[in-house]
């Protein structure tokens, strides 16, 4: 920004502004690309995890149907333990928190965490707004392992901050 | 009505035909000289025929006129009637239908205001306006027609989405779309100025009114929805980084950068095509933002219209008008005349700074929210950007912005005079630094992002205040103040919010309580409680504090009945300028319920801010009427007159 006192021939001022405004630019995507890189979460349905496992500790999200059957309830009643299907495969899943509203067996969930040796640890939990929708990510995660569903809106919750 | 005569909704549907029409008369009267003294009258008839469809809808909801297909789809009679007519817009047909009519209004604002840069130029915008509402109106009228008729009429509606039978949600759409539309005033005033080549402080003059409605209306319109989403989802957050709300924070930053160049340009006639450029930008955010949110293209409570063909058809007419803005500009730009020079650190050059950072901040979040988009049409993998990635990369830049923000109004334009500014700025200084040391000793703060937080809000809240209280206060000065003051306002709210907050997840029965952040709460019962249309299951939680009570918090898992749905209402109380608010879970069987419970001190300096930041446009808008005001007085004020009444001889 420095600039002597003299005021430049008005092109160069035309010319100089250009430069400003691409270097703007480009210093965002330097600051955009690897927090991009470092905070993005990628989307596994439990077949992915199978076929292509995330790097150790690293955030996903994973997505599929909550199991008929497989939801229990730990006794300090905040903990939950279920398991996500995508038709072909299964991972298990805990989270400690308020579920969403429209968190059911048998429906749509897409669970961000990390995957740890007991299986998937959940942050948050994002669950199917009304009765005919299913996260899109959901239907195709499903539609990969050969199982269909429907797309549209979301409900989430998360556990505790700290 | 007498079977004989067309229904109202059928004169609607003409209207709606007509007023396509007449966009299209406004569209080519600027083609030919001949045909300019048509774009007045062209642009005023579309403005009315755009009311009257509007109202014609209107009428068809309070009715419950279901034999139109959008009434019988989006409505009840058992509806409240504020809800009623608010569901006008609460669907995918009736808000592109808002939207239209809030362009032929705009357009009615053009047409009849005061236009000293002449005729040719305001044909010329106003064809601008025809063209966009020509793209609009053939999206309604083929694609989403919000007439179709249903024969037979259903006996009942089906309802409207209980989220979004809510004061706060009512009203965010029309806020957003006035500032969305704001904007296209603006770009089509910029497209005039490109075609005449007469780029100055004049157009300046007339088109920052524009910008400055359009800024203060999406300020608005997005803390509606911020607080919308904070009150009403349950999630105990404001502000989510999710691709709707980007979409209306792009163009909000465009037009934030935009409201400062054109200050340039109006005062030093610099900066021309720079903001041409932000114009043309502003517009086409607002188009990028109408199309992520209308196109369903994203997973959110505001994705009503998940037809492809909409979507393509939204597509192909956002690429279009903003192809057709950048191909203007890109051919006219150059012959534009460069403007006045500056020094780099007059207050021109640090407007020029808050442009660059508005344009970064702008890239930034553009790039989060399309490229999963993008990544997921090149090669199918799906993530996700959320909170993480936007505050790692944003809040160091909005620091930067608030401690310039705090500086650049007590600059002198064209040159830098820096003599004076080190002993005002002493006391912005200290105040910042004891903010942070505050926060670090008394209340525990440790994150730097959040002391820096505290440190630019107490910066730049007591600059604005000093600005203020200067002598020689003008309209656009108090606004300019006001508004800096609000951001302040803000930063406090969200820095306060986020590092002080304490929360509390239990599972306890009937009768118990927990402690938080030295609140006592007990849950003294549980109880069912129901509504015009609607059954829940209510908590009673007793809170209280040093033994003395202070608040009753009543969250609630709902069940609505039409449409079948059930939502978290979460119980919130405020306490100081904060919240203490609580979510309950569904029963689990165990005869112990989840309570999750937040204190969120200062939360509500968010939205403060917002409508501080609203005021200040205000009281600048206020100045400038106040202006043309005085200016047509002097005109036709005899008393100064060049050719006096001829006196009786004495």
């Amino acid at each position: 920004m420095a600039r002597a006192p003299a005021s430049p021939a008005p092109r160069r001022q035309r010319l100089v502004l250009a430069g400003l405004a691409l270097v703007a630019v480009i210093g965002a995507g330097l600051i955009a690309i690897p927090a991009l890189e470092k905070e993005a979460t990628f989307f596994y349905a439990p077949s992915d995890l199978a076929r292509n496992p995330p790097a150790p500790g690293a955030r996903i999200r994973l997505g599929g149907l909550v199991k008929e059957g497989s939801v229990t309830r730990e006794d300090d009643g905040l903990t939950l333990a279920f398991t996500v299907t995508d038709g072909a495969r299964e991972t298990p899943v805990r989270y400690t928190g308020i579920v969403p509203d429209l968190f059911r067996e048998g429906q749509g969930v897409v669970a961000t965490g990390r995957l740890g040796p007991g299986g998937f640890a959940a942050e948050q939990l994002l669950a199917k707004h009304d009765e005919n929708y299913m996260p899109p990510e959901v239907a195709k995660g499903l539609a990969r392992a050969g199982t269909t569903g429907a797309a549209g809106p979301l409900h989430e919750t998360r556990t505790l901050a700290e | 009505m007498s079977p004989l005569l067309p229904s109202l909704a059928e004169l609607g549907h003409l209207a709606l035909w007509m007023a396509a029409g007449a966009a299209l008369v406004m569209a080519a009267a600027p083609l030919r000289p001949a045909l300019v003294g048509l774009a007045r009258p062209a642009a005023i008839a579309h403005g009315l025929l755009l009311i009257a469809a509007f109202a014609a809808m209107s009428h068809a909801f309070l009715v419950s006129d279901f034999s139109v297909s959008l009434v019988a789809t989006n409505s009840h009679t058992a509806k409240p009637l504020l809800y009623k007519l608010t569901g006008v817009w609460a669907n995918h047909e009736g808000s592109m239908l808002l939207w239209v009519l809030i362009l032929g209004v705009a357009g009615l604002g053009v047409a009849l205001s005061r236009m000293p840069l002449g005729e040719t130029f305001r044909a010329r915008a106003l064809g601008s306006l025809g063209i966009v509402a020509l793209g609009f109106l053939a999206f309604l009228l083929f694609a989403s027609n919000p007439f179709e008729r249903l024969d037979p009429a259903p006996p009942e509606g089906l309802g409207l989405n209980p989220l979004l039978q809510d004061p706060g949600l009512a009203f965010h759409p029309p806020t957003l779309y006035v500032g969305y539309v704001g904007l296209v005033v603006a770009f089509a005033l910029a497209v005039a100025a490109l075609l005449d080549g007469k780029v100055g402080p004049a157009w300046a003059r007339a088109t920052r009114p524009w910008v400055t409605l359009a800024w203060a209306f999406l300020t608005m319109g997005i803390a509606l929805g911020s607080w919308w989403a904070y009150y009403e989802l349950g999630w105990g957050g404001w502000w989510f980084w999710d691709p709707v709300e980007n979409a209306a924070l792009m163009p909000w930053l465009a037009a934030t950068a935009l409201l400062h160049s054109i200050r340039v340009l109006e005062t030093r006639d610099a900066l021309r095509n720079w903001t041409l450029m932000l114009a043309i930008a502003g517009f086409t955010l607002s188009m990028l933002g109408t199309f992520i949110v209308r196109s369903g293209l994203l997973t959110s409570v505001h994705a009503f219209a998940v037809d492809p063909t909409r979507g393509l058809f939204l597509l192909l007419l956002l690429l279009g008008l903003t192809g057709w803005a950048l191909l203007v500009w890109a051919l006219r730009a150059p012959k534009v005349a460069e403007g006045a020079r500056f020094a780099m650190t007059s207050r021109e050059g640090f407007l020029v700074v808050n442009n660059l950072l508005m344009m970064a901040l702008l890239a930034i979040v553009f790039i989060g929210t399309l490229y999963p988009m993008a990544l997921e049409a090149w090669n199918g993998r799906q993530i996700s950007v959320g909170p993480p990635y936007f505050n790692a990369t944003t809040v160091p830049l909005i620091v930067l912005l608030a401690v310039l923000m705090g500086l650049a109004p007590f600059l002198a334009w064209k040159r830098g005079t820096t003599t004076g500014l080190s002993r005002r700025l002493l006391i912005p200084g200290i105040a910042a630094t004891a903010a942070a040391a505050a926060a670090l000793a008394l209340l525990g703060v440790s994150g730097l992002l959040a002391l820096l937080g505290f440190a630019a809000a107490a910066w730049l809240g007591i600059a604005s205040l000093q600005l203020l209280l200067r002598r020689g206060l003008t309209f656009v000065r108090a606004g300019t103040a006001l508004a800096h003051l609000g951001v302040a306002v803000t930063i406090l709210g969200a820095t306060a919010s986020g590092a002080l907050q304490r929360e509390a997840l239990v599972s306890l029965p009937v009768g118990d309580g927990f402690e938080v952040a030295g609140f006592t709460v007990t849950l003294e019962e549980v109880a069912p409680r129901a509504g015009p249309n609607w059954t829940a299951l209510e908590a009673t939680l007793a809170v209280g504090r040093n033994g003395a009570p202070v608040t009753t918090l009543r969250p609630q898992a709902r069940t609505y009945t039409s449409p079948p749905m059930e939502t978290t209402e979460a119980g919130i109380a405020m306490w100081r300028a904060g919240d203490l608010y609580a979510v309950l879970g569904k029963p689990d069987g165990s005869g112990r319920w989840q309570i999750h419970f937040w204190v969120k001190p200062l939360i509500h300096f968010i939205w403060w801010g917002a409508l501080l930041m609203a005021a200040g446009a205000a009281v600048a808008l206020g100045g400038t009427f106040r202006v043309t005001a005085l200016a047509r007085r002097r005109r036709t004020a005899p008393a100064p007159g060049p050719a006096p009444l001829p006196l009786p001889a004495e």
